[in-house]
């Protein structure tokens, strides 16, 4: 913005040698829409130098028609920043009378010879530069995205100004043997061009930019504030309802300390799909059941079957036999009550350990009864294909692990 | 008895841990960041820093970088499973890493074995390296360091598991201090190897 001004005030000394003759100190130089008859600029020029806006007006009429006003006018239009005011109605009668007043020096001087068609191609050509700078005008780029159907009306309008003002110029001037000559001023004319407007398209990318960020990070932001208010905060509330109950106290902890740990940091895997991301799903829900601790440690991973589904039924009953089994001996300090679960997958082996330091037992004695271990472990791993062995003593706690070839792909 | 000094920036924490451990070791210093650990551990010389990886001022990985090579050891306590941050404390010269969620009992365990130069390695950790260095197809640049022994690899699953050192050893044949051995080995290879597989993976795991 302040090197923006630097740019309009130097312009304006060197345009206007009135400028030093203000004498306190000069309004703000901004576009003045409420008074405007075109853009506001020369009323907002009068302010600024302290003069009557009728003579800035009839200095621009004059600089319009000797077409150097044109570039001025435009380029004062899309430097200077407009006034925080709402847009004034135009007063066609004085914006006539000055137009008829450019016309009419235009006329006067084509009469008189000093100058000739040419300036003609350009005017149009300027107003069509003008008529695509002011859309980019960011004030009104909001409404612009809004009214599409008006800016590409706009954008086709002034880009066949300019094409026509050229093409105008160029049959009149064109002589052959000049048209090398021409064409490097084209050139430089909208290299020119290009080196004004850039600055200004790379502010409103970046704008756009920051407006997208900071709309993620107020998004994701509600996201972690709703997430916390879901759960954490509502996890909290029952520990505290359950103070005396350390068993649920535990429970709940745990099964919030894997939901935000699950949040966090795990990928999105599809526990439908694939066995680390099912394995770590049935031991959250056997943990949360019988509120025991599991500790789960993936190694390698692959695509669920019918048959690793199999697998997997049988290493989540032998979860919930450890989980109920896992408990030490009353008053038996020193041995964590947890159960571990390891899965590997190594080529086409995948294993599952599930082990408890519980207390064990002794695998001949348990009764014919006892489907879960071996209907739904043991039976159900033979019947897929795999296997399942128990090793268990009383006093030295379990472990179940499970073994099968993945089918060959 | 050990020396410790505890590094984290809950307090709250901190005084869990201390009551935790009790008299079992004798603490020796506390600190809640970066420069405040450098200074501590310093002006102490303690045998063992139980370092959190996540502390205002660079992190564990930082008081490591600006304290090594020292008598000291560093054990990296977290409540982060991410591996990145696991690996990275790890190869930044902690001599093992255990959760924040370790029993008491446990825990002055894994300090002994720190202090006496061993390393400790909680399942996790077991199963990142496991993973890390599972690629067998990828041709190791230094055989040495680019791969785990059968031995080595046994061992690591069984910690995986859930196995302590004691039925490791029971499981294997082989005796405690063997165990110890190899899981140094273990951790020597993780610190050392530029096994390119190592860091791709890590970064792999950047989840979030």
């Amino acid at each position: 913005m302040r090197e923006r001004h630097g740019t309009c005030d130097h312009l304006l000394v060197s345009e206007t040698p009135g400028g030093e003759t203000a004498q306190q100190v000069p309004a703000r130089l901004e576009r003045r829409v409420g008074q405007r008859l075109v853009g506001g600029v020369c009323s907002g020029l009068a302010g600024h130098l302290g003069l009557e806006v009728i003579v800035v007006r009839v200095a621009f009429a004059v600089l319009l028609a000797a077409g150097v006003g044109v570039v001025a006018y435009v380029a004062l239009w899309l430097l200077v920043p407009q006034r925080d005011e709402p847009a004034g109605p135009r007063n066609i009668g004085q914006l006539f009378a000055y137009a008829a007043l450019v016309v009419g020096l235009c006329l006067f001087t084509w009469g008189a010879g000093a100058l000739n068609w040419a300036v003609w191609p350009i005017v149009a050509g300027g107003i069509g530069v003008g008529i695509i700078w002011q859309q980019a005008d960011p004030e009104r780029r909001r409404r612009w995205v809004r009214s599409s159907e008006s800016m590409w009306l706009r954008s086709v309008i002034g880009t066949l100004l300019v094409i026509a003002g050229l093409v105008a110029f160029l049959a009149e001037k064109i002589h052959p043997g000049q048209a090398g000559q021409v064409l490097l001023g084209s050139t430089v004319v909208l290299a020119g061009v290009a080196v004004v407007v850039a600055p200004w398209l790379l502010r409103m990318w970046r704008d756009l930019d920051a407006e997208r960020r900071e709309r993620i990070r107020s998004q994701e932001r509600a996201e972690v504030a709703a997430h916390v208010h879901d759960s954490v905060l509502h996890t909290l509330t029952l520990i505290q309802r359950s103070a005396n109950d350390p068993r649920e106290v535990q429970r709940l902890a745990r099964s919030q300390e894997r939901d935000l740990r699950a949040w966090l940091y795990e990928p999105k895997a599809d526990a439908e799909q694939h066995l680390a991301a099912a394995v770590r799903k049935a031991a959250a829900e056997v943990e949360d059941h019988h509120g025991m601790p599991i500790e789960v440690v993936c190694v390698g991973d692959c695509p669920l079957d019918d048959r690793l589904g199999a697998m997997l039924q049988a290493a989540r009953e032998a979860m919930v036999n450890a989980a109920k089994y896992a408990d030490g001996e009353p008053g038996d300090q020193g041995r964590t009550s947890s159960v571990s679960v390891y899965a590997e997958v190594a080529g086409d082996d995948v294993s599952i350990f599930v082990r408890d330091r519980g207390r064990g037992f002794d695998l001949d004695a348990i009764p014919h009864d006892r489907m879960g271990l071996r209907e739904s472990i043991i039976g159900r791993m033979e019947r897929n294909g795999g296997k399942a062995e128990i090793r268990t003593a009383p006093g030295d706690g379990t472990e179940v692990r499970l073994e099968m070839r993945r089918n060959p792909r | 008895m050990t020396r410790v000094v505890l590094v984290d920036d809950h307090q709250m924490f901190r005084s869990g841990v201390k009551a935790e451990l009790g008299e079992s070791v004798e603490i020796v210093g506390e600190a809640g960041d970066v420069d405040e650990a450098v200074e501590v551990i310093k002006a102490a010389e303690p045998d063992v820093v139980l370092l959190d990886v996540h502390l205002p001022g660079g992190g564990g990985v930082e008081v490591l970088r600006r304290v090594l090579p020292s008598e000291t050891r560093f054990l990296a306590l977290s409540v982060s499973d991410a591996a990145e941050d696991v690996i990275g404390v790890v190869r930044g010269g902690a001599r093992g890493y255990v959760t924040k969620t370790i029993s008491g009992g446990e825990l002055t365990q894994a300090i002994e074995r720190v202090a006496e130069g061993d390393a400790v390695f909680s399942p996790r950790l077991a199963g990142f390296v496991l993973d890390a260095f599972a690629a067998a197809d990828v041709p190791a640049i230094d055989p040495e360091l680019d791969q785990l022994t059968q031995r080595e690899r046994e061992v690591l699953r069984l910690i995986a598991r859930g196995y302590a050192y004691k039925e490791i050893a029971k499981e294997l044949f082989i005796s405690v201090k063997t165990v110890e051995t190899h899981v140094s080995s273990v951790l020597r290879k993780l610190q050392l190897s530029n096994r390119h597989e190592l860091s791709r993976w890590a970064a792999a795991r950047r989840l979030v």
